[in-house]
């Protein structure tokens, strides 16, 4: 298991590595005028050069790659800002703003995966009973609308019809109800469908049946059996949706204006922040990495008879 | 057997039933044959069958069909014929909807009279006229004709007609749809057949499906628009470059699994040819996941437009799509009496997605050979 993990982890630095390149040469395509905020016109051509030289834009892009690499690996440095916070460290940003990310992200977990978790449940029980009906429609309207349209019209009328503060404010606990009942419904969607999904898999199976013909009682059966083996799956999704929640909701986030990760990335990108971008990419993908190798890690941990490194073609 | 036996009981009492059944159903005809109708019956029919090895030979064909018990199950699903029908009437209404009588330019301006204080009329533009208000009067130009004009789901901000840009912009959105849906199934079926059917290629695939899946979708998107100049087909490249992922890595699995059955084997030993194979042995085998593959990328094609025009980097803003049309009636939904602006498009799109998905839900179950009983 020790060297299973440890191969994994190489492949996942070649993953990351090869990342890193795509987008930063990626990032190097971009037009040169979105460096300059609003002064393109009315700089000469030796100013621009000056800053693009600066900047360290006009190096060949292999040398920049090069730089850009060395200086990582070496001392670890994701660089500095050049536009978004002139200056500053890129982990420095992003690790002031995570954080509010990750509040807002774990609060939402901790309603949602329950509630998720037991609607799945509730689901499974009776096969195309009301329970069942009901939930397959809330997971299939939720899954199937547009995110943004069922976002921006619970703030709407969470706000006008509730009276709930519209955006978010630190100091008034109210402002946390709307951005967090948002974000748990397509949570407890998410929880549902799958839990539903491993509970009726477990059910079909023969020992079941078996159980079932030697007469144990139906709840023992449900809870004993078939719950305890559909929940291994389920431990495999908690710490990539943990660490994810450092990533933040893009939409959710604008909308209620959250000073959180979610639109950084975004707003990088337009302002042409190289540096912030590759950081942030480096952290998100990262973290995705993580999650799932966690994740395999704790169904291991959870379900002795899984064996890690047996499974060789898991991904 | 006593009268106690239950053997003798229920045996008796399932003759009884059979009786009563098959009386029932005569319904005072005849029970027995008379005796002309017996002589004219063919004498072969009492004859012994000669048993012979060449005869035994021949396999008998059923007249199952495929896709016509595909077609059958899937029209007996309320859902999915409801859905269906829905799709149909609203793609081929947006079709034709340019071509009927008295229908608006989705992106003119419409202008109205107006009297200024100084006396003289000015042109302006209908901005934010409600829907559903029938003809209206918008007042006289200077040579005297009146302008009146219909619009059905009233105007936007800036004198633009809602109802045709509602039709234009769900053409555009369901052109990215259709588009993405097609291509991404191609690059998964074509990338998956030779990931699961080559052997040395495995790793480098794999590796190319970890980067890709590893890169958060929204870098991709964002970049792309970022790099290429925003229209549709920008945003249809962008999407095709990972929406292939999943159907990729479904089928590269069922290849894995389906490439060394005894039947392949078989088929392989006669000499078949590889292209048959993928043809006629593997794909078949695989239309319910392919067909609901594509029915829930056209939804996701349509939700991941909304959220680029929600960040501002969709389709030209010029470009009505139904992203766009959302995006414009979000600034505007803090004054009730404009929330039409918000709602109507949310409201089409919302049929739109949420019918796609009920019907490749429906229709992948019955294209499902499991469920055809």
């Amino acid at each position: 298991m020790f060297l299973y993990i440890i191969k994994r982890i190489l492949r996942s630095f070649l993953s990351l590595f090869l990342i890193i390149c795509i987008v930063f040469v990626l990032l190097r395509q971009m037009p040169i005028e979105g460096y300059f905020p609003s002064n393109y016109d009315r700089l000469t051509e030796l100013e621009l050069n000056n800053i693009l030289r600066n900047l360290g834009l006009l190096d060949p892009v292999l040398v920049q790659l090069f730089n850009f690499l060395k200086q990582l690996f070496t001392e670890f440095d994701f660089g500095r800002s050049i536009r978004y916070l002139q200056g500053r460290p890129v982990i420095e940003i992003i690790a002031s703003k995570a954080p509010i990310s990750f509040r807002f992200g774990m609060i939402a977990i901790f309603f949602s995966m329950p509630l998720g978790m037991s609607l799945g449940v509730m689901m499974s029980r009776k096969k195309s009973g009301a329970w069942d009906k009901i939930g397959t429609g809330y997971i299939v309207l939720l899954q199937a609308m547009p995110a943004a349209i069922y976002f921006v019209l619970i703030q709407l009328y969470g706000s006008s019809l509730l009276g709930l503060p519209l955006l978010y404010n630190p100091e008034v606990p109210r402002s946390l109800i709307l951005p967090i009942f948002t974000m748990c419904l397509p949570n407890i969607a998410f929880y549902a469908l799958w839990m539903r999904r491993y509970m009726v898999d477990e059910i079909n199976k023969d020992y079941i049946k078996l159980a079932r013909a030697k007469g144990v009682p139906n709840t023992t059966i449900f809870f004993q059996h078939v719950f305890r083996n559909a929940v291994v799956p389920m431990t495999n999704t908690i710490p990539t949706a943990i660490l994810m929640t450092i990533v933040g909701g893009i939409i959710i986030e604008s909308l209620y204006s959250i000073p959180g990760t979610g639109g950084l990335l975004v707003d990088v990108i337009r302002r042409q922040d190289n540096p912030m971008v590759q950081g942030l990419v480096i952290v998100y993908s990262s973290l995705g990495i993580l999650g799932l190798l966690l994740g395999d890690i704790l169904m291991a941990f959870v379900d002795p008879r899984i064996k890690l490194h047996k499974k060789g073609d898991q991904r | 057997m006593s009268k106690y036996s239950f053997t003798l009981n229920s045996a008796n009492k399932l003759e009884e039933a059979v009786l009563e059944d098959f009386r029932r159903r005569v319904k005072g005809a005849p029970d027995d044959l008379s005796k002309e109708e017996m002589q004219s019956l063919d004498p072969e029919y009492f004859a012994f069958i000669q048993s012979s090895m060449k005869e035994a030979e021949k396999a008998g064909y059923s007249n199952y069909s495929y896709w016509g018990s595909t077609l059958r199950m899937f029209f007996k699903n309320k859902v999915g014929v409801t859905t269906f029908v829905i799709l149909i009437i609203l793609i081929g209404f947006s079709l034709i909807q340019p071509f009927l009588p008295n229908q608006k330019s989705p992106t003119q301006i419409y202008n109205q009279m107006v009297l200024r204080p100084n006396g003289r009329w000015y042109e302006q533009q209908i901005r934010n006229h409600g829907p559903f208000q029938g003809l209206s009067y918008f007042g006289t130009t200077n040579d005297g004709t009146e302008i009146w004009e219909n619009f059905v789901f009233g105007t936007n901000n800036i004198g633009q007609d809602l109802w045709a840009r509602i039709w234009s912009g769900t053409r555009t959105s369901l052109r990215i749809g259709v588009t993405v849906g097609f291509v991404s199934i191609l690059i998964g079926i074509s990338i998956g057949m030779m990931w699961g059917y080559i052997r040395p290629l495995d790793w480098f695939f794999t590796e190319l499906y970890n980067v890709i899946n590893n890169i958060p979708s929204t870098i991709i998107l964002i970049l792309a628009s970022f790099l290429m100049r925003p229209s549709v087909g920008t945003i249809i490249f962008a999407m095709c470059i990972y929406t292939w992922l999943n159907m990729g890595r479904l089928v590269r699995n069922l290849t894995m699994m389906l490439r060394d059955r005894e039947f392949n084997l078989a088929s392989r030993c006669l000499g078949t040819s590889v292209f048959k194979i993928i043809f006629r042995n593997l794909l078949p085998q695989m239309v319910s996941i392919i067909t609901l593959n594509f029915a829930l990328a056209i939804p996701g094609a349509i939700n991941s437009e909304v959220f680029l025009s929600y960040l501002g980097l969709g389709v030209d803003v010029n470009t009505p799509s139904l992203g766009n049309l959302l995006n414009a009636g979000r600034a505007l939904m803090m004054s009730p009496a404009l929330r039409y602006q918000l709602l109507i498009p949310a409201a089409v799109l919302c049929v739109i997605t949420i019918s796609f998905y009920l019907m490749g839900n429906a229709f992948s179950d019955s294209a499902d050979p499991r469920n055809h009983v």
